[in-house]
Order: structure tokens, then C-alpha cells, then sequence
């Protein structure tokens, strides 16, 4: 029955049909292709912003004020939109990043500065990015004098190996880990319905007849101004816009492929939105409810994975901020010197020489080698930088946000695809919150450092 | 002495009776008249209207201070000239092409020269300062004393380009025109350079350079260019000047451009096109891109088999063959079918009077249209081909894929 015959006449037959499957898609492979070349930038960045910095103040906000900061978000996911959007719609229009406009525009020396204040932050950030390894590593009960160099020594190697690209995407298939927060959030049974009330502000809805009981209205103090700053500077990350428009200029995207890049920065904005959404609800469930008011450390942050995980929580945990810590740490030291030289006019690229491009790499290895050092040496104020770090961010992004809105508006750059009026007023609101919300902060963290010196450190 | 473009800005101006006239704001270059020349300041003053020096009203120039040699009433007001190259606003944080270097580049700042003609003083554009000094002198202009912002540029590694290696990107060609810039020493660069400099200029700036160089060049570079950038710079071009650079194309290249754009773009670039070259493109279309179809070219040079080794030679030198690409000759037997393939060294060495039909390759291959390119890149590195046949069903060739098609779709 199962004679050569019919095996090879069944082979064949098989054969066949691939082969008519295949002739079937492929006038659909090139456009899946096209697809899938597009799509990315948003995405990415949108993930890389739940770094460390970015896990650690949603925790910290949810532990703190559980439901009540929750209102903040979407206002925050319409202002990263909108200045996200912005940015990938100059890349497209006028195929130039973000710091050979602000250049040509504005002149050095303002580049310069804004080169500078970037540069800072952003070590602000690669710190935080290694405190993530730290606090991961301790948690499992690595010494992080082992952990943090190894770490640093790893990502340098990759990135300028060029292996980066290839590991990029290991990350970000590691990030699906944060759906263990939202797994987590629905066995902890939080009262969905209260948790969602609270996305409208709070401060409005107590007002609205049989609400009273049931929402909670945080008291504004400076303490609250610095929760929403960070969550902020960490939801909408200066470098982000940056990084965004060099990668859309390098993915050649012009104004017919601009469609399918907007659609990408909208998933991005929304889905990196809503895992901020569930971790909240999560660590206010977990951590607030049970009177935990205080991310001290990365077992603390792990008990908001415990419904799900039990006592593997702590594990879970850990390789989600270290995988968290070591996409953003292989991202953001490449992505800030690249800009920076950019913006100077020095050579930079991973696929130059060292001889050839010195200054590029000198500021890459230094970010990597400052970064992690001084994480090593200020270990015990780890919380400080996470949280500073990020409100560091909210700070700077007024600024850029000034400068992509000038630019954005102007007609000999972008002829038609300026801002509607509409998107324009959007955009403004957004800058004047953050920057009202960036003067609060600075002051009452001033005033309170010279009324409470001791209470500096949070 | 010499000096830069940052250093002169802002320098006060003198009249002939030695009244103030105002502070220099900008400077420009007329290149139609002389490519280097510093021709008017502009100078202004408080709320007055600007006005403007022409080069042969200076009598001298130092950082800080310009000496007119007329009085305030002799100078004209300020017009805005498309034919001026406004130093500080076109040139300053701009990029560049640096024609010698075959690189993009911004410019930190402009060095000038001064000389002395009859009875007045000229700028002249030596080199645009690429480097640190320049830098240096951009951010402490006016904040650090001079001689400090001096002590250390000397200090710092110089990086300048001469003048006469710079090549300006204008994307307006209008302007472009009136600045007399050319691109005739972009064109004097290999296409695969110019394609890499291309990459790093905007869109605008692309179609700018594409258009004011010659088909032939254009052609050459588009082929080397990433397949998107192609697409959206042909896309833009005037469909009578796309045309004409396709046609300078090989009929793969053309038809991989055109496979990109969309169907009626496409059709209306094919009619334009010569009748003959339109339809080797027009079969090349039919085929996927992913398959021996797809990759071949269908220019190439075929003869009889019983034909001698001296007479295709002879033949071979009254045709316009591309002979820096032709390594591998195609052989058909009297029924026009294929018959096998000769290498050029081959018949270097061969005799006289040999047939070619003796001096074929072993094994003999070659693949249908459809093949999978997979196929294709199997049988190359199997069989270490430089070329390969496509034919038919009726074993009549085709085209032939080279090896650079190969390895161009291998880099993708």
C-alpha cells in the first residue's frame, strides 16, 4: 500500500501545493515587508520607556497614592501622541532628525547647550538604567560589584559588535513579561470599577452627585508635584523624540509610507499606556491597600507580581527589570552620543572606525562607564536616582518640546503638513502643564530642602 | 591677515569721515560674479533700514572694525538678492558636500582671507572650518575675550575643507541657478560614493542633486542607491526626465526602479520610453522579484555555437558592449535553443579557428523564469558561477543573472 510510488507521487503532490501557497502570497509578501520595515520606531520607543526608571515610579506612584494618580494618564497618553506624532511627522516630511533642525535653525550654540542639558540627562538615565540591573541582581542575591560592571562590559561589547539589532529584538520579546502585570492585576482583584472612575481627575468627579464616597482625592503637596513630574519625565522622555525621528529619517520613510508610521506611534503611545495603567492598578491593589506606601527596594515591587507568580514573584520580577534595565542601557548611551554628534557635526556611527570617530565613541563609553560607576558608588541612594532621574526628564522636556512645536509650525520646513490649529492648541496645553508642573516641582523641592533638610532624600 | 566669518559678524562700521554706520549682520557672495569674493555687508543700525557695503567701498578690515572709504550716503539699502549667497544664514550649521573627502559635513565656521586691491580691501573664502576651532569659536564668541578663544583654537586639531572642494545643496533650483552651483564635481565622483553621500541629505536635497546631473551619471547612481530612496526620488522627477534616466539603465535596474513605483507612475515612465528598451522592461516586469525572472538582465551577448573563436572576436569589437561587465558569452545551437556558455578568458586563449562549440563550460545549467531566487543562489555557490542562463520552456534564452545581482540581493 505504501508502496515508493505513492510516497513520492504524495511528495510531490505536496509539493505542489506549497508551491501554489507560496505563488499565492506573494504578491502580499512585498507589501507585509514594506509593513513590518515601518512599523517599529514607535513601538520601540514606547517599550524602552518602561525601563527601570519607568517601572520603578509607576510602582512608586501606585504604592503611594494607589487609584489617585491614575487620571493623570490620559492626559499623558494624548500629550505623548501628539509629541511623539509631531516628531515622526518632521522626520517624514522633512527627512532631517531632530538635532540637524534644531542646528540648522536655531545655530550652535543653543545646540550646544541643548546638547549639553541632553547629555546630563540622559546620564541621569543610564543610571537609572543600571540601578535596575542592581536592585535585579541583589534580588537574586548577586552582589551588584559583580552584576553592574558585567552588565556595562556586556552592553558596550554588543552595541559596538554591532550583535545590538539582533539582541534588540530578544528584548523586546522579553517585554511581554509586562503582561505578567496585567495577569497579575486581574488575580488581585482590585475594584475595577473604582479603578476606572479614577481615570477622570478626581478633583472634578467628587463633585459629580454620588461620587464623593467613592473616589479619592490626593492632597497636592510637593510630594504628590514629584510623583506626576516623574511619571511624566518617564512616560514622555526627551531622548524619545529624538530617537524617534532619526530612526523614521533612517527608515526612509517619506510622506506615502507616513500613514503606516503614524498608526505604529498610536499603538505605541496607547499600549505603553495601558501596561502603565495595569501596573498601577496592580501595585495599588498589592502594595497601597495592604499599607505599603514605599518602593524601597526590588522585593518590595515584586510583591505586586505575587497574586500571580506566588513566590517565583520575586524572580519574575527581576528578570523583567533586568531585561527592562538592559534594552534601555543598550539603547540609550548609543541613541544620546549619536544625537549629540549629530548636533556638533562630528562623525558618529557604529559603523565608523575608532580612529575616525573619536568624540562619538569616547561619549559612548564614557555614559556606559559614568553611568554604572557612579551607580556603584552611590548604591544606597538607588531610590533617589531612579525617581530623580526621571523628574530630571520631565524638566528637560518643556524645552524640547519649545523647539519641535517652533519647528513643527514652520511652513518653509513643512509646507502643508504644519499643525492644524486644533493639534496646535493640544500641543501648547500639554508644554504649559509640564512646564507649570516642572516650576512646582523645582520650587517645593527648593523649599522644602531648605525648611526640612533632612527629608531631601525620598 | 585671516579671519573667520563669527569673528566678523558684528564688527562695526566706519564711514569715510569716521562716523559709525552700523554693525555687520550678514555678508554675501555673489558667485556669479566671483566664487570666493566677499561682495556686500550688510550693516545695520538700530531701527534704521539696513544698508548695504559693496566690496569695493571697504578700505579696511580687522575683527571687530570695518573702515568705508565713502561717506554713509554713498551705500544702497538693502534688497533681498537670490543671487546672494548670505554667508552666516546658507552656509553657517549647514551641510555641505566636501567634494575631496566625499563626505557630508556641517560647517562650524568660514575662514576668510584679506587682499589688498587697488586702493580698497577684499574678503576672500578660503576654507570652511569643519572642526573644533570652529566650534570653540561659535560657543565664546562674545562671551570669552578674543585672545583666549585664539589660544585655544590653536590648540585644537584643525578640520577645513577648501572652498573649491565645497559643494553647496541647494534643493530650489531656481536658486540654484542664480548661485551658479553645479554639480559637475559631484560627477567626477564614483556613483556608489555620490549614492552614500546622497543618503545623508534630506529628501529635498536629493531630488535637487538627481535632476541637475547628467542621465548617464543620475542613471549610475539611482542603481546603487537603497531600492525606497529610488523609488521616492523617482516618483518626483519630471516623468520626461525620469524616462530618459531609465533608459541609461540596464533593463533589470530599470525594471526593479519601476517595480517599486506604482501601476499608472509606472505605465506613464514606459511610454515615455523608446519602444524597444520599454518592452525588455515590460517583460522583466511580468516576473516576480524573489525569482531567476525577477533578478535577471536581459542584455546580454549571445552567438552561434559553430561559430569560430576569431570571427566572434572580430564581431565582438564592432559591437557596443559594456566591457568591464562582460566576463561570460551565451551560446546558441541552429534551433536558436540554448547551447552553453564560454568564459571571455577562454577564448583569449583559444585558437583561431576553434569552434565554441568545443570550449563550452561543464556542467551545463541554467534555470527556468520562475525559479526561486533560493535556487539561484544555491546553484552560484555550488557551482562557483559568475553568470547564469534563464530560459524558457523551450530552452530558448532569455537573460542571465550575473553574480552582482546575486550578491546585491544577498546584501538586501
Amino acid at each position: 500500500m505504501w508502496s515508493r510510488e505513492s510516497l513520492e507521487a504524495m511528495g510531490e503532490r505536496w509539493t505542489d501545493r506549497v508551491q501554489r501557497v507560496r505563488d499565492a502570497i506573494r504578491p502580499f509578501r512585498r507589501r507585509i515587508l514594506m509593513f513590518l520595515a515601518v512599523v517599529g520606531p514607535g513601538l520601540i520607543v514606547s517599550n524602552v520607556d518602561n525601563d527601570a526608571g519607568g517601572i520603578y515610579t509607576y510602582a512608586q506612584s501606585g504604592a503611594k497614592y494607589g487609584n489617585m494618580v491614575l487620571w493623570s494618564l490620559i492626559p499623558m497618553t494624548i500629550a505623548l501622541y501628539v509629541s511623539l506624532e509631531m516628531c515622526s511627522r518632521m522626520g517624514a516630511f522633512t527627512g532631517k532628525g531632530l538635532s540637524d533642525l534644531i542646528r540648522e535653525e536655531f545655530g550652535f550654540r543653543v545646540t550646544f547647550f541643548l546638547m549639553a542639558a541632553i547629555l546630563l540627562v540622559n546620564l541621569g538615565n543610564v543610571m537609572a538604567e543600571f540601578t535596575g540591573v542592581f536592585w535585579a541582581s541583589e534580588n537574586m542575591g548577586v552582589s551588584r560589584f559583580i552584576s553592574v560592571p558585567v552588565a556595562a562590559v556586556a552592553v558596550w561589547v554588543l552595541v559596538v559588535q554591532g550583535t545590538a539589532k539582533w539582541v534588540e529584538r530578544i528584548f523586546l520579546t522579553f517585554c511581554l513579561i509586562y503582561f505578567a502585570y496585567v495577569i497579575s492585576a486581574f488575580l488581585a482583584k482590585p475594584d475595577w470599577l473604582i479603578s476606572l472612575l479614577h481615570l477622570f481627575p478626581p478633583h472634578l468627579m467628587q463633585y459629580v452627585p454620588g461620587m464623593k464616597q467613592v473616589v479619592q482625592v490626593p492632597k497636592f503637596n510637593a510630594e504628590y508635584a514629584v510623583i506626576l513630574a516623574a511619571l511624566v519625565g518617564t512616560t514622555i522622555a526627551p531622548w524619545q523624540h529624538f530617537y524617534l525621528q532619526a530612526a523614521v529619517v533612517e527608515k526612509r520613510v517619506g510622506p506615502r509610507q507616513y500613514p503606516t508610521t503614524r498608526n505604529d506611534v498610536i499603538v505605541g503611545s496607547i499600549s505603553c499606556m495601558v501596561i502603565v495603567f495595569f501596573i498601577i492598578v496592580c501595585t495599588a491593589a498589592t502594595l497601597y491597600a495592604n499599607g505599603i506606601h514605599e518602593v524601597t527596594d526590588a522585593g518590595t515591587a515584586a510583591i505586586a507580581l505575587r497574586p500571580l507568580a506566588g513566590k517565583l514573584a520575586s524572580l519574575l520580577f527581576s528578570i523583567g527589570l533586568l531585561n527592562a534595565s538592559l534594552f534601555a542601557a543598550s539603547i540609550l548611551p548609543l541613541s544620546t552620543s549619536y544625537v549629540v554628534c549629530e548636533a556638533l557635526g562630528f562623525e558618529s556611527g557604529i559603523d565608523r572606525k575608532f580612529r575616525e570617530a573619536k568624540i562619538f565613541y569616547a561619549l559612548y563609553t564614557s555614559l556606559i562607564l559614568l553611568g554604572s560607576f557612579l551607580v556603584l558608588a552611590l548604591g544606597k541612594f538607588a531610590q533617589t536616582i531612579l525617581l530623580w532621574s526621571q523628574v530630571l526628564n520631565g524638566f528637560l522636556l518643556p524645552p524640547v518640546l519649545i523647539f519641535v512645536l517652533i519647528l513643527v509650525n514652520r511652513r518653509d520646513l513643512m509646507g502643508e503638513k504644519v499643525n492644524s490649529k486644533s493639534f496646535n492648541w493640544v500641543a501648547w496645553i500639554s508644554t504649559a502643564a509640564m512646564i507649570i508642573l516642572t516650576l512646582v516641582v523645582a520650587y517645593t523641592s527648593i523649599h522644602e530642602l531648605f525648611t526640612h533638610p533632612a527629608s531631601q532624600t525620598r | 591677515m585671516a579671519m573667520t566669518a563669527t569673528e566678523l559678524m558684528g564688527s562695526k562700521a566706519y564711514d569715510a569721515q569716521g562716523n559709525f554706520v552700523g554693525k555687520v549682520r550678514e555678508f554675501f557672495v555673489e558667485p556669479a560674479d566671483q566664487p570666493n569674493r566677499v561682495a556686500h555687508f550688510l550693516l545695520a543700525r538700530g531701527s534704521f533700514q539696513p544698508l548695504v557695503a559693496r566690496h569695493d567701498q571697504v578700505a579696511a578690515i580687522e575683527a571687530g572694525k570695518i573702515e568705508l572709504n565713502v561717506p554713509e550716503r554713498a551705500l544702497g539699502t538693502y534688497e533681498p538678492n537670490e543671487g546672494w549667497l548670505a554667508v552666516t544664514k546658507d552656509l553657517l550649521d549647514q551641510q555641505i558636500i566636501d567634494t575631496s573627502g566625499r563626505k557630508v559635513v556641517r560647517v562650524n565656521d568660514v575662514d576668510l582671507t584679506e587682499q589688498r586691491t587697488n586702493g580698497n580691501v577684499e574678503l576672500r573664502i578660503t576654507q570652511v572650518d569643519v572642526g573644533l576651532p570652529g566650534a570653540a569659536r561659535r560657543l565664546l564668541q562674545g562671551i570669552a575675550p578674543q585672545r583666549l578663544i585664539r589660544g585655544l583654537q590653536n590648540r585644537l586639531p584643525t578640520r577645513a575643507i577648501r572652498w573649491e572642494f565645497v559643494n553647496l545643496v541647494e534643493p530650489d533650483p531656481l536658486r540654484r541657478l542664480k548661485l551658479r552651483i553645479t554639480h559637475e564635481k559631484l560627477e567626477d565622483l564614483h556613483p556608489a560614493d555620490l549614492a552614500d553621500i546622497m543618503e545623508e541629505l534630506s529628501p529635498a536635497e536629493r531630488q535637487g542633486i538627481i535632476s541637475s546631473l547628467d542621465e548617464e551619471t543620475a542613471a549610475a547612481v539611482l542603481a546603487e542607491l537603497d531600492a525606497r530612496l529610488t523609488t521616492q526620488i523617482v516618483e518626483k522627477l519630471d516623468p520626461e526626465k525620469a524616462a530618459d534616466i531609465l533608459e541609461e539603465m540596464a533593463p533589470d535596474a530599470a525594471a526593479d526602479v519601476l517595480g517599486g513605483l506604482s501601476k499608472e507612475t509606472s505605465e506613464e515612465l514606459l511610454e515615455e520610453m523608446p519602444g524597444q528598451e520599454a518592452e525588455e522592461v515590460r517583460e522583466l516586469l511580468e516576473f516576480d522579484p524573489a525569482t531567476a525572472g525577477g533578478m535577471m538582465n536581459t542584455d546580454f551577448v549571445f552567438v552561434g555555437d559553430k561559430s569560430q573563436r576569431d570571427e566572434v572576436v572580430e564581431w565582438m569589437k564592432e559591437q557596443e558592449l559594456n566591457l568591464d561587465q562582460l566576463d561570460t558569452i551565451v551560446l546558441l545551437d541552429g534551433g536558436a535553443q540554448f547551447s552553453g556558455t564560454v568564459s571571455v578568458a577562454r577564448l583569449l586563449l583559444a585558437s583561431p579557428e576553434q569552434i565554441l562549440k568545443e570550449l563550452k563550460q561543464e556542467p551545463l545549467l541554467s534555470v527556468q523564469p520562475n525559479a526561486d531566487e533560493r535556487d539561484v543562489f544555491e546553484l552560484f555557490d555550488k557551482y562557483n558561477l559568475r553568470m547564469l542562463t534563464v530560459v524558457d520552456d523551450d530552452g530558448r534564452p532569455l537573460g542571465v543573472i550575473t553574480v552582482d545581482d546575486v550578491v546585491s540581493k544577498l546584501v538586501k
